[in-house]
């Protein structure tokens, strides 16, 4: 009896997706791993964590309890809410235009083209070169000057009269940042929607053909439906890499001008780094922790519904 | 798939859109291979006579050569130990059917999505008491704890997907489980073993905030943080900075070229599951 029912607990506890039983190593295999990832992980998170309750400057032991003082300080401070409206706009946008981009481009390599495979590469290649470099590169051809750069090109075009100093003008600063992503990571949008694409079974279509469906009908109700793992993939990769975007704004802006860039990265970088106040940092990263992991949960329990229902 | 003139068409609109796409990139190779009166005279036409004198200039100036040794060395050994110690840990993690095994699991399931900026002060503080700044080991223990969390995902999504019965015979057989894990799972393991170095080397070679932050001054700063420092020093100098920023990028997108395939296939198929 006793067995019976500790087979069928062991039964419930093992993941479902498990094929052979196997015997299990000792549990030893994990400890490496288990305490160099405490070490650099865990125990940091926490301890910053805790610390944005302070008033510690990063220097020494000395540091008190100030309650959520700082967190009222980061709701009251132009700074920091200017970051966090900067944060949620780029997050948008590069959510939205990236997904999108990556999408047409998918679609558009998934055909009996015949570039279609260098194409792949070069829609591809950006994402394997650092963003600071990706940075410095769209820093020139946004060079205000008028016979430089993406200036020079929209003179020869004939279309002189759209020259911006793309990088200096608060009010489109910010675009110009969210554009460099987008260029960098559409590839990588499009190589998970290819990968989708691939998954999507040729019969489905024929058979659609026959039944008179045309390519917007199939794309709808053959297509999409089964796209929706790549659609969750995307969507939350892009989230999370918008909501934490610090290199290119570094490289770019440097938050400038004014504050026009500051994202709630840089500001807790320059919290902590330049101005010394380590609690009132921290604080900045729990925040964007909380926007990261609630972003996380929504995504996924609203994507798995969709996938279940499809 | 038959070319109908649809196709055809569809052709034209995709070159067009990756020759607008690969304008940044026209802009800045010719640059590098001008001299200072063509950049000023005639900014987007192709170099005439091509010039090379700014690539030397910048691989002495942003100390390339030492810099893809300090990167080459960090990016190897990291990927080394999270290979070893990831693939590890997953297959107790995948084999175990303990409620320990499975709490741990999730444990490092966390770790994927908390922001590594809410730890990133303490850590900083911890790597500095622990005499490590500025130490290409202190880059690697970062790099490892870092990315274990997805590494684990990985293997041992893979590892339980994999049938037992290889294991089992080996260890009736005598073998330990060290040996049953070094000799017949590890090798079972290729084809994720690749996404793993793949995503891993491509990620911890374009870092650039942590290696900013734990070895700037140090002398072992890798190609993303010298890139940083020169094109700051070298700001006004075009010709130069576009030399600096093609000769760094090169060595990667050599590699991606060479190994296309794998690489965009790690990349589609590393966060499924």
């Amino acid at each position: 009896m006793t067995v019976t029912a500790q087979a069928v607990r062991r039964d419930a506890v093992k993941a479902p997706r498990r094929r052979g039983g196997g015997i299990a190593p000792p549990w030893l295999f994990a400890v490496p791993a288990l305490l160099i990832y405490a070490l650099v992980v865990l125990y940091p998170a926490f301890s910053g964590a805790g610390s944005a309750f302070t008033d510690w400057s990063g220097v020494g032991a000395q540091r008190s309890f100030v309650g959520l003082d700082n967190f009222q300080q980061l709701f009251h401070d132009d700074q920091a809410l200017g970051a966090l409206r900067n944060t949620l706009l780029l997050t948008v946008a590069i959510v939205v235009v990236q997904n999108g981009i990556g999408l047409l481009l998918a679609l558009g390599v998934h055909t009996g083209i015949k570039s279609r495979m260098v194409l792949r590469v070069v829609f591809f290649a950006p994402v394997v070169v650092s963003p600071v470099m990706v940075s410095f590169l769209w820093k020139y051809v946004y060079n205000p000057a008028p016979d430089a750069g993406l200036n020079a090109a929209l003179g020869a075009i004939g279309l002189g009269g759209l020259r911006q100093d793309w990088l200096g003008n608060p009010s489109i600063a910010l675009w110009s940042v969210a554009f460099t992503v987008i260029w960098q990571c559409a590839g990588y949008s499009m190589v998970i929607f290819l990968a989708g694409l691939e998954g999507v079974p040729q019969e489905l279509h024929e058979s659609a053909m026959v039944d008179g469906a045309g390519t917007v009908a199939r794309f709808r109700h053959i297509t999409w439906p089964l796209l929706a793992p790549a659609v969750t993939i995307n969507l939350m990769l892009s989230t999370v890499g918008g909501l934490t975007l610090f290199t290119q704004i570094i490289a770019m802006t440097n938050g400038g001008p004014g504050y026009a860039t500051d994202t709630l990265s840089t500001v807790l970088y320059k919290q902590a780094f330049v101005f010394g106040k380590f609690g009132y940092s921290t604080a900045v990263a729990l925040v964007l922790a909380i926007f990261v992991a609630a972003v996380s949960f929504i995504q996924i329990g609203y994507l798995r519904s969709r996938e279940t229902a499809a | 798939m038959k070319y109908k003139p649809r196709t055809f068409v569809l052709e034209v609109v995709m070159v067009a859109a990756a020759i607008a796409f690969l304008f940044p990139v026209y802009a800045l190779v010719t640059l590098a291979f001008k001299d200072p009166g063509q950049i000023a005279n005639k900014p987007l036409s192709l170099p005439d006579p091509p010039s090379v004198g700014s690539f030397g200039e910048a691989w002495q100036s942003a100390s390339l050569g030492s810099a893809l040794l300090n990167s080459t060395l960090i990016t190897v050994s990291s990927v080394l130990v999270l290979i070893v110690l990831g693939s590890l840990a997953a297959y107790f993690l995948a084999r175990t059917a303990t409620r320990l095994g499975y709490t741990l699991y999730i444990l490092f399931l966390v770790g994927i999505i908390l922001p590594f900026q809410l730890g990133m002060i303490p850590l900083y503080q911890m790597v500095n008491d622990l005499g490590l700044l500025g130490t290409y080991q202190g880059m690697i223990l970062f790099y490892t704890g870092i990315q274990l969390p997805f590494t684990v995902f990985l293997y041992t999504g893979f590892i339980r997907s994999l049938p037992a019965d290889y294991t089992n015979a080996a260890l009736i057989d005598g073998a330990s489980h060290l040996q049953a894990f070094a000799h017949v799972i590890f090798p079972l393991l290729r084809p994720i073993t690749g996404t793993v170095l793949i995503l891993n080397a491509v990620h911890i070679w374009n870092d650039f905030f942590t290696p900013l932050l734990y070895l700037g001054g140090s002398g072992r700063e890798t190609v993303p943080v010298r890139v940083f420092a020169f094109v700051n020093e070298y700001t006004s100098n075009y010709g130069l900075v576009a030399a600096g920023l093609v000769l760094a990028a090169l060595p990667i997108l050599l590699l991606f070229l060479v190994l296309q395939r794998y690489v965009i296939r790690g990349f589609a198929s590393g966060l499924k599951g």
